[in-house]
């Protein structure tokens, strides 16, 4: 039997980089998402869908990655899984060096709260508060006080450039600026991963470009990016692309390999 | 999130949705309003009863010796009337053992009324409360005069036939003249008004006014107190209220022994104070406070459950914000707390304005009726705890739908 506390190990192919890690055993520091083989499978009108069927995907701090796939790939399932609103069937998901996977939905929502940013493609925003109340939610559930609240919700949407828009209610912005508005909120708690789906799915041609900048911006100073889409154009912004099709991944142009070697298959 | 800015958004929830809040609060606030209502007025009169009313019926410090109570409302039963009806009568021989048994500065007075007709050579006749009395009457009862005199102690040993009358029969008889010297016909002798007593005020839309006064051993003895020799009451004022109880005790010993009781058989007189007279007063105050907490409750049972169902309807509509609040990190707790502060304060606001409304509703009342209000500050409590309850009863269920749902369902939802 491996021992399931087996250090990564670190081999060289011809193209790409291969990392191997034992199932069970933490991910080294460095890897912010690594999934080991999970499943997703839920019923619906007395079927059973299996929607993901074993993704193994990791990611390193400090990427942009895109997430593709045609409708029904189960993308949004992966998303749903990695933004911790959802628990998978099987399999093991390490968020920043916590398995998550078995996690209780309260600690769930702590680790939402902390570790993961949300932009969701309708926003999303609370329309009866302000610019900075929305920004401040997060902060909110965080326990902070009021005041440095305030602070950092105005910081956050500073980063954004709506400084000047802090007391507009959603309805009193553009498409473009509710977005940013929603970029500052997943910012403002400083998470591991800021976590887009479909962040231009509601914008213009122009207004989407513009948004797409704000991100690019983020992800050159070091904030993780993961965003899910199905427009090539604007996963060409990413730096790296997986693509998911029936519930795998089909296809992904990293440069190195995570693999796990499970329990009984030996190496 | 802290208790205050939940509260704080609870309120900016409610601001934004006025209409619907009102009609939310409006059952709490209902039942709310009628609950101080009925406890004000309630309040009030007992408030009244023993502050004014029997103050002006039973003088302070003062009892009264009597066969039965001339105070008995709803819970008589026949027997007890019966044996009411086949006690001995206080007879005028029983005056002096009575008078032997007080301390030296008491007061008292031998008294026998009646409702009889009053009238003049000209004027209509009227029915007054006619009492036969001695002077001391009038100092026991520390009732003065705004006219004339009262009765001198000759008058009181010859019983004269003069009257002291109060100021309802003066404005019905002499309305614009001087009444003193003038004659008043009682039981067809003429009595001469030899002066007019202080307004007693009234009670309940009774008044006090509507007396006559005259000496105890004056003939209208034989219209207050048909049987020879019988009278209805002697009045005792104690010198202070520490030997008040001692002295009824001593006159208690003497009236047994007077009507030859044995030990053990229960006294077949009574001695009347303000406080036994409150006791039936006490009685259906029981019946009208539980009628005053009863009928509000129905209100605020119809109004939880209109909270409850504006609730889970609040839930339903707003499934995405708890999405997106969960997306962000609220725990179960933060949303059950949310919904719970929510319903709790739409609560509150409705008894709080309920408080409001009632205590406006009792004092219009009071304004307008002769029933007295007194808000009370129980009842104040009292409402506003009820509210509270009633919110988080309401909300609790709701409240637990929401923090269960799924988030990822929740924000799907449209």
């Amino acid at each position: 039997m491996s021992s399931p506390l087996a250090p990564e190990s670190l081999t060289e192919t011809a193209e790409r980089r291969v990392v191997s890690a034992a199932e069970g055993a933490a991910p080294d520091k460095d890897w912010v998402i690594v999934t080991r083989g999970i499943t997703r499978q839920y019923e619906m009108g007395g079927e059973i869908v299996r929607a993901l069927r074993g993704v193994d995907l990791a990611v390193r701090r400090n990427e942009y990655v895109a997430i593709m796939g045609p409708s029904g790939s189960g993308k949004s399932t992966l998303m749903n899984l990695i933004g911790c609103l959802d628990t998978p069937s099987s399999g093991e998901y390490w968020l920043n060096g916590q398995q998550v996977s078995t996690m209780s939905d309260d600690a769930l929502a702590q680790v939402r709260n902390k570790e993961i940013g949300f932009v969701f493609q309708t926003f999303n925003l609370l329309p009866r508060a302000t610019a900075l109340q929305n920004v401040e939610l997060p902060l909110v559930y965080a326990g902070i006080s009021s005041s440095e609240r305030k602070k950092r919700a105005a910081n956050a949407l500073e980063r954004v450039q709506l400084a000047e828009r802090m007391s507009h209610k959603p309805n009193e912005l553009s498409g473009g600026q509710r977005q940013r508005v929603a970029i500052a909120r997943a910012l403002v708690n400083e998470p591991s991963i800021l976590l887009a789906d479909e962040p231009t799915g509601n914008l213009d041609s122009q207004t989407s470009e513009e948004i797409m900048r704000v991100f690019e911006g983020l992800a050159s100073q070091g904030q993780t990016v993961i965003m899910v889409t199905h427009e090539p154009d604007i996963a060409a912004h990413a730096r790296r692309v997986v693509v998911l099709r029936d519930g795998v991944i089909a296809s992904d142009d990293s440069g190195e390999v995570y693999r796990t070697s499970r329990m009984g298959q030996g190496h | 999130m802290p208790l205050f800015e939940a509260v704080l958004l609870a309120l900016q929830t409610i601001r934004t949705q006025k209409l619907k809040s009102f009609f939310t609060m409006l059952g709490v606030c209902i039942g709310v309003t009628f609950l101080i209502a009925v406890v004000s007025i309630v309040e009030g009169m007992s408030k009244y009863m023993e502050e004014d009313l029997v103050g002006k019926i039973l003088a302070v410090n003062t009892f009264e010796v009597r066969h039965r109570p001339t105070v008995n409302i709803g819970n008589t039963s026949e027997e007890t009337w019966r044996e009411y009806q086949r006690r001995p009568r206080i007879m005028e021989q029983d005056v002096a053992p009575i008078v032997a048994a007080l301390p030296p500065e008491a007061l008292w007075a031998p008294m026998s009324s009646d409702n009889i007709s009053a009238t003049t050579l000209t004027g209509r006749p009227k029915a007054v409360n006619a009492y036969n009395t001695t002077r001391t009457y009038f100092e026991i009862k520390k009732m003065g005069v705004v006219t004339g005199r009262v009765f001198s102690p000759q008058e009181d040993a010859m019983g004269s036939l003069v009257v002291v009358i109060g100021k309802d029969v003066k404005d019905h008889f002499f309305e614009n003249v001087d009444p003193i010297g003038k004659e008043l016909r009682l039981g067809n002798l003429p009595y001469i008004v030899i002066g007019v007593a202080e307004s007693q005020g009234s009670a309940l839309g009774m008044s006090f006014d509507k007396f006559v006064v005259a000496p105890y051993s004056s003939p209208l003895r034989r219209l207050t107190n048909r049987q020879k020799g019988v009278i209805d009451a002697v009045m005792v004022k104690s010198p202070s209220e520490a030997i008040m109880t001692a002295t009824m005790a001593d006159v208690q010993e003497v009236m047994r022994s007077v009507r030859k009781l044995r030990p053990g058989e229960k006294d077949n007189f009574i001695l009347e104070t303000s406080s036994s007279a409150l006791s039936f007063f006490a009685k259906i105050k029981q019946y009208l406070v539980l009628a005053g907490v009863v009928l509000p409750a129905i209100g605020l049972i119809v109004g939880a459950i209109v909270i409850m169902n504006i609730m889970l309807v609040a839930v339903a509509e707003r499934t995405r914000e708890i999405g997106v609040r969960k997306s962000l990190g609220a725990r179960r707790r933060d949303i059950m707390a949310q919904f719970l502060v929510e319903s709790t304060t739409l609560s509150i606001l409705g008894a709080a304005i309920g408080v409001a409304l009632g205590a406006a509703l009792a004092k219009t009342i009071a304004a307008v009726s002769p029933l007295p209000a007194s808000v009370a500050l129980w009842s104040v409590i009292l409402a506003v705890a009820v509210g509270a309850s009633v919110g988080i009863i309401a909300g609790v269920y709701p409240a637990s739908r929401a923090s269960r749902l799924d988030p990822v369902v929740a924000l799907r939802s449209e």
